[in-house]
């Protein structure tokens, strides 16, 4: 280790912060005004500087208060990363090409080094014997809830995802009434209710829906002034990605919130999302949407491959086909958790995903605006 | 989200002023015969027709064109109708007892009819009831005597209660009880027995201070109502069921419950007469029926008319429906194949002639009106230009052609002509000819099709108000039935006597079946058509002017595809007449196909100039080359684990069809127990409908229904059916050729593309040389949500849909911009896409079951032309929904334009009839044989526009009696110049007038219109309350005249006014 960079560190004078880097397997320590941080640029320069990689695009993550490893890429987040280390600024950088974005607080090394603590699985590490665990985009969410910072907190805003026909959604909603408070005293209206979970189907699995739940939204949709046919069909139309928000008949297991968690980066410390969540969502959001309503299309093209279905017959046809998925963007809109809590994230992702994903984010473009 | 809510719905006030010129929702007229009539009423005077129903609704109709609709606030049955002569109003009694005035009145010109006053008869009189006073209950029948200025009324207790009509008040102390009768009765007929109900009382054309009184056992009375005394009495022992006075008034005629009739000589002077001088059974010897009705109409020959209805001998023909004729020795019995429900002459009715000399006899039917030329030898009958009864046999589907050309709507015309040979007096013998149709004339011929059950298709002139039946072409004859021979044999075995004569077109009777009507296709520049039906026929047919004997090409086409396992457990094919066939003029047919399995046509779909016919059931899709009379393929479209398919569909097929029938008869029960109908105006009605279904569920909230949340998994049983086909000519392969392509949507999600290798027609001729046809799966389509595929369009590179076949060819339409790239629009039940071509990616999108929770039912691509823009017009999708509402959407862009709430979301039999035009109209069935038209489009609307002249005193008694009753009404008659909205039948796009739930109409109106008054300044800005018979007339003319000058206005300068207004 170059001890020369810790020169000005060991004073322990209250403008200046620690900042220990590590890349690969090297650290660098060094200092840093605190007062005067300065621009992203300058440090990610720095970095560059300290470590000898000049021109190695990386990434560069810190580890926040709790634990979760936050990616810098722009001038805000650097300043929150500053601005909250306590005493230590933890900064930890991956090449570019090598990054894992969904390794971003799952990383077994930081596991190991028990800088990160997951919020989730606080206790799993310390007793269990390594698992080898495949890399994250093989894994699948079942279900989240999703807006926990913009929703009241009686309220719960669930999203399934469904994936083939393995696991029915496996609920039934019914009519029913439900009390609110008007300016005319409480008014009983009606209501749409979660009436019964499948055993095994997918929302009893998720544990986040129950019966007598009161349905509020269907994707973003409220249901108030629709009939249970109604609200049926919108379930059925979303039901790839049905994110419902429902006012769950047991209010003993609401999230609470401080204000703490939710002025941070707020949604990995709020959310029981799995660990994969955070930084990689775009991606996965993306995915998913595709999945949403990507239809299969079966060109003819100049090698006969195999033919889904009976060729048509008599006639000499030669259909030969291929089959490939047509991207298309999410655009149900319903990622506000990113969009509105993690502006930096998604803004860094993104600008890696044009690059990566040319063609898909070309569509996302044209989803949006077209659609929304 | 709501940023993105907040993106797409944010309002741009330019494009929601272009809305407003484009869009707008009015329901217009209904179309067809009124369900389940009950009432029937004539004016002589100003030669009107009315019929009440048992809905509540009235409908007044005259010449072709004039009609007038309204509907009782409730939903009672209208038991009686009776004209004011002259005055164009009407008095309709309901069987709730109330008694409603109703009068043409009119509006900016055009006459509407508006409930003006209501009476209903106290159901107690009280506590006096004790002391003898009679009651005003059940109140059995009415008579308007002194010209309409009063009614008397008949009731079940045989008291007659007198009523002022001008104020509908009841006139105390002129009560005449049947006791006061009974004293001028001898006291042998009395012998302690009451007289019973009062069942007809007639007034005397010459002297209106005499009614002749009929009580139910049989006495008859001529009562002087000035003298109140008896004139004569006539004790029949009989029970009577009606009376006629004849018009000089010497003689009456009474029928009664035993089939007889006697006639009473009312100028001898012996009274009381206790014997008529005639009394015949005219069916007997055995026991009759009653005859419920009869009328006595004298000719200058002499030889009178005696008409009635019923008598039958009651064991051999007592099902029967019929009305006699009779005059002198000829006898003429109508057999009719519905209830007979009331008939009337029409004949002379001033007082100075000396005989009634009818021209002809008018017979209302439960399912149709039969009009009789009794001047003509032979009585023959004349035909209704209106009051089509549309389901004469049961509307199976319906499809619309607009623009018609000249050419095809004349050819189509004769071979309707040669079907149905007009009398020589043609349509002059219509006698029903009052008012005038201020309408103009249809810019555009449309033509509305129905396909029938019993295998026939209809041909309906749809340009215009009156829906008139032009040409009907039967399917039938092309194959063998099991029914033939039964028929004939029924009918020989007929006797001579009674001389039944059938008379009317409704016959709901099926031969078979499996001959209903799926689906019909017209080219309207070939003349050609494909008419698919129940048991897998598809027929091409050709227009041919001249009759012909020819044989029909018959081809069969294996749907299935030697798929394994597959027993189809249906109806059998419908076995072909071979050999040639005699054809009469009118469409004949070419050639046809019949699917394997004998499945229902559930799509078809025609194109001329390439000679293709592609057709869908629910095992799969076949194309058929016409012209060298050969299938060009066939697919299979059965998921491998549709057993329910597989198993053949008869269980389903009538499941299907009792459900169908059940919704049908559903509604019928709510119809005749009370429902609300929408009718175009009755906004209050529509408002308490909808109150009263909110209120519902609430109330019974014990309902544990429950859905299930599941998607739609890929084996759904019926996944095959082929909802949709579609030809087009556009780029399939590749960017750099287009050529003609074949697109089927199922019920699956699923799309196929066929390119299609059609031998190019020579230069200078239509037609293809005759090679054979390939088609070469180009690509398939799995849409993700598998919801079913309702429509399939391709829009050109403007995004405008590309034009039916030979439009473009013959310069009726632009020519598709073949350069930009072509994109193909996918409805399905939850959403609308719109996909790139020929690389299928999707471009934009519309998920409307997200967002709304309906599916779409019925969808079209409609022109859309502004009121404010001579040539600016838009092409938007129309959508019906499941729960019948109508949205329209941009195209391309899809983009949600307006939506209006139009059906009964439990109407399902409206929902699925619904058929939309291409100029932003629409068709809905809301009965068995009523057709309702609602418009989108702001300016192309079709509704009835007429003037009656009607002439009666109103006095300023009445208008503030008016008032009192309902202020609202009175602001809109009293105050004319100010409600004349000149726009509003040109289309205006003004809300207010036509469309929205405004409380207070009469109130909103006045900002607008007094902006744009200076339009209207000619038309009389006379307000005040009171009219004399002067004003009318010249508040008729005057207006009369504006609206012939705002028609004379070019349409610009109309729309102009129209933009003021907002």
């Amino acid at each position: 280790m170059n001890r020369g960079h810790r020169h000005g560190a060991g004073s322990g004078c209250l403008g200046t912060m620690e900042v220990k880097s590590k890349f690969g397997a090297e650290f660098r320590r060094f200092s840093l005004e605190r007062s005067k941080p300065g621009k992203f640029e300058e440090f990610y320069g720095l970095l560059q500087h300290v470590h000898k990689i000049p021109n190695v695009d990386v990434l560069v993550g810190y580890a926040d208060i709790h634990g979760d490893l936050l990616p810098i890429n722009n001038d805000d987040n650097y300043h929150k990363a500053v601005s909250t280390a306590n005493p230590l600024l933890r900064i930890f950088i991956q090449k570019k090409e090598e990054a894992d974005y969904s390794a971003f607080g799952t990383d077994t090394l930081i596991k190991k080094k028990n800088v990160l603590t997951n919020v989730l699985r606080p206790d799993n590490h310390r007793k269990k014997p390594h698992i080898v665990i495949s890399l994250p985009q093989d894994f699948r969410p079942v279900s989240s809830i999703i807006d926990v910072d913009i929703l009241p907190e009686t309220h719960r805003r669930v999203r399934l995802y469904k994936y083939g026909t393995e696991k029915p959604l496996g609920f039934y909603i019914r009519d029913g009434a439900s009390v609110r408070v008007t300016p005319h005293g409480l008014e009983k209206v009606p209501g749409i209710f979660i009436s019964r979970l499948v055993p095994g189907g997918l929302a009893q699995s998720t544990g986040l829906l129950a019966v007598n739940d009161e349905v509020l939204e269907v994707n973003g949709i409220e249901v108030s002034g629709k009939s249970l046919d109604q609200v049926t069909d919108m379930m059925i139309a979303n039901s790839r990605n049905l994110i419902i928000t429902v006012r769950p008949a047991n209010q003993r297991n609401n999230v609470v919130r401080n204000s703490r968690t939710s002025g941070s980066s707020g949604q990995s410390t709020d959310n029981s999302l799995p660990s994969c969540a955070p930084p990689p969502e775009p991606s996965l959001e993306l995915g998913e949407e595709d999945s949403d309503d990507d239809d299969i299309v079966i060109e003819d093209s100049g090698e006969p491959r195999q033919i889904p279905r009976a060729a048509p017959s008599a006639e000499s046809l030669e259909s030969l086909t291929q089959v490939e998925l047509s991207f298309e963007s999410g655009q149900n809109g319903f990622i506000p958790a990113n969009e509105v809590s993690l502006p930096p994230v998604a803004s860094g992702a993104r600008t890696e995903f044009e690059t990566s994903a040319p063609d898909q984010k070309l569509l996302e473009e044209d989803g949006t605006v077209i659609t929304l | 989200m709501m940023k993105f809510r907040f993106r797409r719905q944010g309002a741009d006030p330019q494009r929601e002023k272009l809305k407003q010129e484009l869009f707008a929702f009015h329901k217009t007229v209904e179309h067809g015969f009124p369900n389940q009539p009950s009432a029937l009423a004539f004016d002589p005077e100003l030669r009107i027709m009315a019929i009440g129903t048992r809905s509540g609704a009235v409908k007044i109709y005259g010449a072709p064109g004039v009609e007038f609709t309204g509907l009782h606030r409730d939903a009672a049955t209208v038991t009686q109708m009776h004209f004011l002569p002259g005055q164009g109003r009407v008095l309709t009694l309901l069987d709730d007892d109330s008694l409603h005035l109703w009068e043409i009145v009119h509006h900016d010109g055009c006459a509407h009819l508006e409930e003006a006053l209501r009476f209903q008869a106290p159901s107690r009189p009280g506590f006096d009831g004790a002391s003898g006073l009679p009651s005003l209950a059940h109140i059995t029948v009415v008579l308007l005597v002194a010209a309409g200025d009063m009614a008397a009324l008949g009731t079940e207790g045989g008291s007659i209660f007198f009523l002022d009509v001008p104020t509908l008040t009841l006139l105390e102390g002129q009560t005449l009880g049947p006791d006061e009768v009974l004293r001028s009765v001898p006291d042998d007929y009395r012998c302690g027995k009451a007289l019973g109900p009062v069942e007809s009382l007639q007034g005397h054309l010459r002297d209106p201070t005499k009614i002749l009184i009929g009580y139910s056992r049989g006495l008859l009375v001529i009562w002087n109502q000035a003298a109140r005394c008896a004139e004569r009495i006539f004790l029949g022992n009989q029970q009577l069921e009606s009376v006629c006075w004849e018009r000089s008034g010497h003689t009456v005629v009474s029928s009664h419950s035993d089939g007889s009739y006697a006639i009473w000589a009312a100028d001898t002077s012996d009274s009381p007469t206790a014997q008529p001088t005639v009394a015949t059974t005219p069916y007997g010897p055995f026991p009759c029926k009653a005859i419920n009705k009869v009328l006595w109409r004298t000719c200058a020959s002499g030889e009178h008319f005696v008409i009635f209805s019923g008598g039958m001998p009651r064991a051999s023909y007592g099902d029967r429906h019929c009305v006699s004729v009779l005059q002198a020795e000829t006898l003429v019995t109508l057999d009719f194949t519905s209830r007979v429900i009331d008939f009337f002459t029409v004949h002379s009715t001033r007082p100075e002639d000396e005989f009634d000399e009818p021209q002809a006899l008018a017979v209302l039917l439960e399912e149709e009106l039969v009009v009789l030329d009794l001047q003509t030898p032979g009585w023959p009958a004349v035909p209704a230009p209106y009051l089509a009864p549309l389901h004469s046999s049961a509307i199976t589907c319906s499809a619309h052609v607009a623009n018609v050309p000249a050419k095809l709507w004349a050819r189509i015309m004769s071979a309707g002509e040669q079907q149905n040979p007009q009398p020589a007096s043609g349509a002059s013998s219509w006698p029903i000819t009052g008012g005038r149709n201020l309408a103009q004339e249809p810019s555009q011929r449309g033509l509305l099709l129905t396909g029938h059950e019993d295998g026939t298709v209809r041909f309906w002139d749809a340009s215009g108000v009156a829906l008139r039946p032009l040409y009907k072409l039967s399917t039938a004859g092309l194959f063998q039935t099991d029914c033939e021979h039964a028929d004939s044999l029924a009918q020989a075995a007929e006797d001579d006597w009674p001389p039944f004569r059938k008379v009317g077109c409704f016959d709901p009777y099926s031969d078979d079946p499996r001959l209903g009507v799926q689906k019909v296709a017209l080219c309207k520049y070939t003349a050609q058509m494909v008419v698919a039906g129940t048991a897998g026929q598809v027929l091409v047919l050709e227009l041919s002017d001249a009759p012909a004997e020819q044989a029909v090409g018959v081809a069969s086409l294996d749907l299935l595809q030697d798929r394994e396992g597959f027993t189809w457990k249906g109806h059998e094919r419908l076995s072909p007449r071979l050999g040639p066939l005699p054809w009469p003029a009118g469409f004949q047919p070419r050639a046809l196909i019949q699917c394997l399995p004998p499945a229902a046509v559930t799509a078809v779909t025609l194109h001329a100039e390439w000679g293709l016919v592609a057709f869908g059931t629910s095992h799969g899709f076949g194309l058929f080359d016409y012209l060298r009379r050969s299938p060009v393929l066939a697919r299979c479209t059965l998921h491998p684990s549709d057993s329910l398919a597989m198993e053949g569909p008869l269980s389903r097929v009538k499941s299907l069809k009792k459900s169908l029938r059940q919704s049908f008869r559903r509604i019928r029960k709510s119809r005749a127990s009370g429902k609300k109908r929408m009718v175009a105006g009755s906004k209050l009605q529509e408002a308490n409908a909808q109150l009263a279904e909110q209120a519902g569920p609430q109330d019974v909230e014990v309902t544990p229904v429950q859905r299930r949340i599941e998607p739609r998994s890929a084996d759904d049983s019926l996944s095959g059916v082929v909802r949709c086909l579609y030809f087009a000519d556009t780029f399939l392969r590749d960017a750099a050729h287009h050529g003609p392509t074949m697109w089927a949507g199922t019920n699956s999600g699923s799309v196929f593309a066929y390119a299609l290798e059609v031998p190019a027609a020579a230069v200078g001729s239509e037609k293809r040389p005759e090679r054979a046809v390939e088609a070469v799966l180009g690509k398939e389509v799995q849409l993700m949500h598998r919801a079913p595929v309702v429509a399939i369009a391709v829009l050109d590179g403007r995004g405008r849909p590309l034009p039916e076949p030979y439009e473009a060819s013959r310069d009726l339409a632009q020519a598709p911009d073949m350069q930009g790239g072509h994109a193909v629009l996918i409805a399905s039940e939850e959403q609308f896409k719109v996909f790139t071509l020929p690389k299928v990616s999707a471009k934009t999108k519309f998920k409307l079951t997200a967002h709304e929770g309906c599916r779409v039912r019925k969808v079209a691509l409609a022109t859309f032309a502004s009121v404010a823009c001579e040539d600016y017009a838009e092409t938007c999708l129309a959508c019906l929904t499941n729960l019948g509402d109508v949205h329209v959407f941009s195209v391309p862009g899809l983009r949600p334009q307006v939506h209006y709430a139009c059906i009964r979301k439990e109407d399902i039999s409206g929902i699925a009839s619904c058929v939309f035009t291409r100029h932003g109209q629409g068709f809905y069935l809301i009965s068995p044989s009523e057709f309702e038209r609602f418009s989108l489009s702001a300016r192309n609307i079709t509704e009835p526009l007429c003037c009656l002249d009607v002439h009666w005193p109103r006095d300023a008694t009445r208008v503030s009696h008016r008032s009192r009753e309902s202020p609202k009404l009175n602001q809109a008659n009293g105050t004319p110049g100010i409600i004349l909205a000149p726009q509003s039948c040109d289309g205006s796009p003004d809300p207010i007038c036509k469309g929205a739930d405004t409380p207070e109409p009469a109130e909103a109106m006045l900002s607008p219109m007094s902006i744009d008054s200076a339009t209207s300044a000619d038309t009389t800005l006379d307000t005040t309350g009171d009219m004399t018979v002067e004003d009318v007339k010249d508040f008729l003319g005057s207006s009369e005249e504006s609206e012939k000058n705002l028609r004379n206005l070019s349409e610009e300068e109309a729309r102009a006014c129209a933009i003021l207004i907002k």
